[in-house]
Parts: structure tokens; C-alpha cells; sequence
């Protein structure tokens, strides 16, 4: 797919298809992988879909191309849900996504650029990513290149403090071309986010950094569409969509489960899913 | 503010350096609140549009510079050596790992910072970054090379950690003799064949005047500025080991893990010659003037000149 001069071409329930492909991606690989993190992939992709569907600039043929938008996941654990959509969009091949977490294989654990066409950010360790994407759209704008950054993190991720010497500093800097999606599916690795450490009003502390917030239901993709077109069309100061999403979407047993935070589905379970899916 | 005239610190030949390197419009430099310390001011000064200031938050700062670098930049950013150890997971994760050119500056390395005691004395730095595949550490011993080796900076294509000091140190090099030198290349800045000293940073000084001492009992001692720790000068080692009846390593370091650690891995493979190491002791440092700290933890020329003796009597 060459998306280079993007136009919003996909309708709202093709999204919606696109969507529902990459969950069943998500729970076959890490099914195969027999590890993995299908909770935080399958909150995340109805965004995800909507974003790589109707908005960012790529060249699936040239990875490289310099001027693409950039897609930062800096929750990378939810790798399945990346390598779901570049098999969409024709970065890598079935055989790449389903070699998940294999020896040699270009879909790595945490999503990695230098292992993957399509991916721009070497993730794993959490509350860097919005780091990297400040970066980029210095960088960006040092050029006076017209790519946008787009950074998605999770909501226990933002207990990281590095996340929000991010934060200020893109405020400060004033980089209206970085957008972020905070993934707020309120459950982290051991638990709740509210038994952990509650993260509170996030759009409200955003807000407080200088940002632009808007706050949606992140399964609703005409919500999700709309709330990415708005954050595209800010360019003078940084914007915040605050997804609130269900962990596991899709999959009634997984759906807001802490224990399928990172764990693989069995044959049983992986059968129920695809049925759900279907 | 201007650049330093003759004999000033390794810090500040970073800093003439950067400004040199403006005229490539990729470069660009990143400060956290320390570029008056560090000396990338310089760079500030003149070049703001391409100076990112991000306050004090050196794991920002760090990853910013990643992403500079994945989007074509060639980003130098510096700190005190203490401080770029807070971000030390960043640059192993968000640098490192993926291969992004960033070239990290800490200055004020060793305890030869001084009066501003065992929070700013870094004497573990060296070892930290020796320890990430794929980067690249350096530790000038003067100005002059200091400027030299950072200019070469430009055309490395691996990550960098360059230790800079805060204070002045004789020099080593002239304006010619410093064109020579190479990075991953130990610099000999002095032959004799009973004794091998391999120094860097400010103890290479101390390493020379050592060496003097040396001869004036007759004993001929070769001198190493090994400006790069990583990847090590093994084939100079190698050599030293066939032309020497021992090696003396000499760095304002931990000795766990620093230039004498990595000396010592090498020849522990290859056998050859018993290997002393002056440096700091398992210890931290305390406030003092740089000469009282060097006394106080055993790393002076005469701490060299003992090793020296005790190798070859």
C-alpha cells in the first residue's frame, strides 16, 4: 500500500473490519508464540486501525521514506497489535507475524525498529517513547517537514517520570505536530491501575502540562476518527486523546482481566476467541 | 564567552569542537541545564535555532536525542558525567539497542572535579558504558584532543560516550601532533622498554611525569594516552606486552571496571605480563582541591612510580 498522499478513504465500517481482522492477528500469533500481551493489543487497535486506515503518511514499499508520519508505540508490549496492522498494510508477510517471539524472527517481543519495516521506535522499556517523539518532531520541524508524530502510550505506563519530563517539555517547546493517544484501559502488569498506583484525571493533568486534551471512547470509531482528525489539525501546540478502552476488547474472558495482561491464550480459549471474532 | 586560549580543560575542548562542527547543518545539541558546565554553550551561543534545551531532565533529554538522530539529526548532548548515569537504561534502550547515532557528553568526570564533592565525582562512568555493545568510549586527556576526537565524532557511525574533566590539565598535544590521533587508536607519547603505563584522561600527565621519574633510575618506561576504552587498542596492548616486562594502568576511575579492568580482560586472554592498576579504590570521594583528592585516593604520578617498582623488582 502506498499511502504517501494520504486521503481518508476507508468508511467508519471498514475500520471497524480492519479492526476486527487485527484481533484475530493478535490472538493467533500470541497463541502461537504461546507468550504475549493480548490485553493492552486488543485495547489499543481500534485506534490504531483508525490511524493507519485514514491517517498516516507511508510507504509500506520504502519503510524509510523520510517524510512518513511517524507511529511511536511506546507500550511495547502490545507489539501484537503493530505487526497486526503492518501485515494490513503490507510491511511484513503472514509468515513474519506468525514467527512472533521465534528465534530470528522480525517480530520481536517488544516492537523494535531495527528488527521490523514499519516500526519507528525500539520499545520494551516503558515511559520513553514520548521522549523519542519530541525528538522527531524537532527534528521534524528543524526541516520544515510537514510529518506528524504520533506517540501512544499505556496508562500505567505514565507512572514513569521520564513521561512527563516529556510532557513539559513538549508544551514548552510548543510542537503542535506530536500527538499523543494515552490508552487509559485501566490495568497495568500485576493489577488494576487504581489498586497499583492511580494515575487520576489524565486529561486533566495534561491539560495542566499545556496540552490540548479530548476525551473518547476508544472503541467507538467515529469518536476515534474524529478525535484523530482534531488532533491532526492542531498544529500549535501539542495534543492528548484520552482513549478509555477496555483490556482484552473483543474477547469476553479477556475483557477487563488483569490475568490476560500478558498471557497467551490455550487452544481452548484461542477457539472461544475466533468465534467472538468472527 | 569565548573558546579557551592555551592549556585549558578537556571540557572546553568539547565545546570548541561543537562549534566547529555547526557548519554540518545535521548537528545539533542538547542541554540540561548544564551546556554553561559542559561548555556546549559555545554551540548555544551561536547556533540557537539547532540547541534544544530541556531543562533538568536527562532521560528526556536522551531519548529526545534519539529521535533527532532517527529522523537524520546527529545530536551531541551532554551533562555531568554523574547525570547522564541517571539515564544510563535510556541509552541502553532507546540509543544503543537500536543503533542511533547519539553522541553523549559527560563532563566533570573522576574526583578530580573537586570542591563539589562525592555527588559529582563520577568514577564509574567509563565502566557503565563499556558495558552496552556497540558504543564507543572515549576520555580526552587535554584540550586539544579533546576538540580533535569530538570533531571526529562526526563521521562514527556508532554511539558515543565522550568523559570530559572539569578542570585544566597540561597539555599533551600541539595543533599538529593531535591530528594524529584516531579514534579506537592509543596514542604513545613516550618509549622505553621495561615498563608499559597506560593512562587516560588526567592521569596521563601524571603518567608522563612518572615516567620521568623512571628514567632518571635508569628504567625506561613507554607511555599510552588510550584516549578510547572502547573498543580498546587491543593490537597496542599486544605490543606492549611483547616490548615490556609489565603494564602500569592509570585512570581517575573506579578500578572495578574502568581502562584497567578492560586492559586486564585482554591480556587475561592472551597472557604475557603482570598488570597493576592505579585508581580509585572501591570508595567514593569526598570535597577537596583536585591535587588534596588525588593524593587522598593514591592516584598521583607517585602512586604510578610504585606500581612501576613493585612490577619490575
Amino acid at each position: 500500500m502506498n499511502s504517501a498522499d494520504r486521503a481518508s478513504d476507508m468508511t467508519t465500517s471498514q475500520l471497524r473490519e480492519l479492526a476486527l481482522r487485527c484481533r484475530r492477528h493478535i490472538v493467533k500469533m500470541i497463541h502461537a508464540a504461546g507468550a504475549g500481551h493480548p490485553g493492552g493489543s486488543l485495547s489499543a487497535i481500534d485506534i490504531i486501525a483508525a490511524l493507519y486506515g485514514n491517517q498516516l503518511r507511508f510507504d509500506a514499499n520504502n519503510p524509510g521514506w523520510e517524510d512518513r508520519d511517524r507511529f511511536i508505540m511506546s507500550k511495547g508490549h502490545a507489539s501484537p497489535a503493530v505487526y497486526s496492522i503492518l501485515f494490513e498494510m503490507g510491511f511484513i508477510t503472514e509468515e513474519d507475524m506468525m514467527s512472533f517471539r521465534k528465534l530470528g524472527s522480525v517480530c520481536q517481543g517488544h516492537v523494535d525498529m531495527k528488527w521490523t519495516n514499519g516500526v519507528d521506535f525500539s520499545a520494551g522499556s516503558l515511559g520513553m517513547g514520548l521522549s523519542f517523539g519530541l525528538g522527531c518532531a524537532l527534528a521534524a520541524r528543524m526541516d520544515s517537514s510537514n510529518r506528524d508524530i504520533w506517540v501512544m502510550v499505556g496508562d500505567g505506563e505514565i507512572q514513569e517520570g521520564q513521561f512527563w519530563e516529556a510532557a513539559m517539555a513538549a508544551d514548552f517547546h510548543s510542537v503542535g505536530k506530536l500527538n499523543l493517544i494515552v490508552d487509559r484501559n485501566r490495568i497495568q502488569n500485576d493489577d488494576f491501575v487504581e489498586v497499583q498506583m492511580e494515575v487520576g484525571d489524565v486529561g486533566a493533568k495534561l491539560s495542566s502540562f499545556g496540552w490540548d486534551v479530548m476525551e473518547i471512547d476508544g472503541h467507538d470509531m467515529e469518536q476515534v476518527s474524529q478525535a484523530i482528525q482534531w488532533s491532526s489539525s492542531k498544529t500549535d501546540s501539542p495534543t492528548a486523546i484520552v482513549a478509555h478502552t477496555i483490556k482484552g476488547k473483543g474477547v469476553s474472558f479477556m475483557e477487563d482481566n488483569p490475568s490476560f495482561h500478558g498471557k497467551a491464550p490455550n487452544n481452548g480459549e484461542l477457539e472461544i476467541a475466533l468465534e467472538e471474532l468472527s | 564567552m569565548s573558546a579557551p586560549s592555551a592549556g585549558g580543560a578537556s571540557r572546553d575542548g568539547y565545546g570548541s569542537a561543537l562549534l566547529r562542527l555547526a557548519s554540518d547543518p545535521r548537528v545539533v545539541v542538547l542541554e540540561a541545564d548544564l551546556g554553561k558546565s559542559t561548555k556546549s554553550c559555545l554551540f548555544r551561543e551561536a547556533n540557537p535555532e539547532r540547541t534544544v534545551s530541556l531543562g533538568i531532565a536527562e532521560q528526556n533529554m536522551i531519548l529526545v536525542a534519539a529521535g533527532m538522530a532517527s529522523s537524520g539529526k546527529i545530536p551531541f548532548a551532554s551533562t555531568f558525567a554523574i547525570f547522564t548515569e541517571r539515564g544510563f537504561e535510556q541509552v541502553r534502550n532507546g540509543v544503543a539497542r537500536p543503533g542511533l547515532v547519539v553522541h553523549l557528553c559527560g563532563s566533570h568526570g573522576g574526583i578530580h572535579t573537586g570542591t563539589d564533592g562525592s555527588s559529582a565525582q563520577s568514577i564509574e562512568d567509563l565502566a557503565l558504558y563499556r558495558t552496552i555493545p556497540g558504543m564507543t568510549v572515549i576520555h580526552p586527556c587535554d584540550d586539544l584532543s579533546s576538540e580533535e576526537l569530538t570533531i571526529q565524532l562526526l563521521d562514527h557511525d556508532k554511539p558515543s560516550y565522550t568523559r570530559t574533566a572539569r578542570n585544566k590539565t597540561p597539555r599533551m598535544y600541539d595543533e599538529e601532533s593531535c591530528k594524529k590521533l584516531k579514534i579506537g587508536k592509543g596514542s604513545k607519547l613516550r618509549e622505553g622498554s621495561d615498563v608499559a603505563i597506560i593512562a587516560c584522561g588526567v592521569m596521563v600527565s601524571e603518567a608522563i611525569r612518572a615516567a620521568e621519574e623512571l628514567s632518571k633510575d635508569g628504567i625506561g618506561a613507554t607511555v599510552v594516552d588510550m584516549h578510547t576504552i572502547k573498543p580498546l587498542d587491543t593490537e597496542l596492548i599486544d605490543e606492549l606486552v611483547r616490548e615490556c616486562k609489565g603494564i602500569v594502568t592509570a585512570e581517575d576511575h573506579s578500578v572495578i571496571g574502568g581502562l584497567g579492568s578492560a586492559v586486564s580482560e585482554h591480556v587475561s586472554y592472551t597472557g604475557g605480563v603482570p598488570i597493576r592498576m592505579v585508581g580509585v579504590t572501591d570508595r567514593f570521594g569526598e570535597s577537596g582541591e583536585p591535587g588534596e583528592l588525588m593524593d587522598l585516593m593514591g592516584i598521583t604520578y607517585r602512586d604510578i612510580l610504585d606500581s612501576c617498582n613493585s612490577l619490575l623488582s
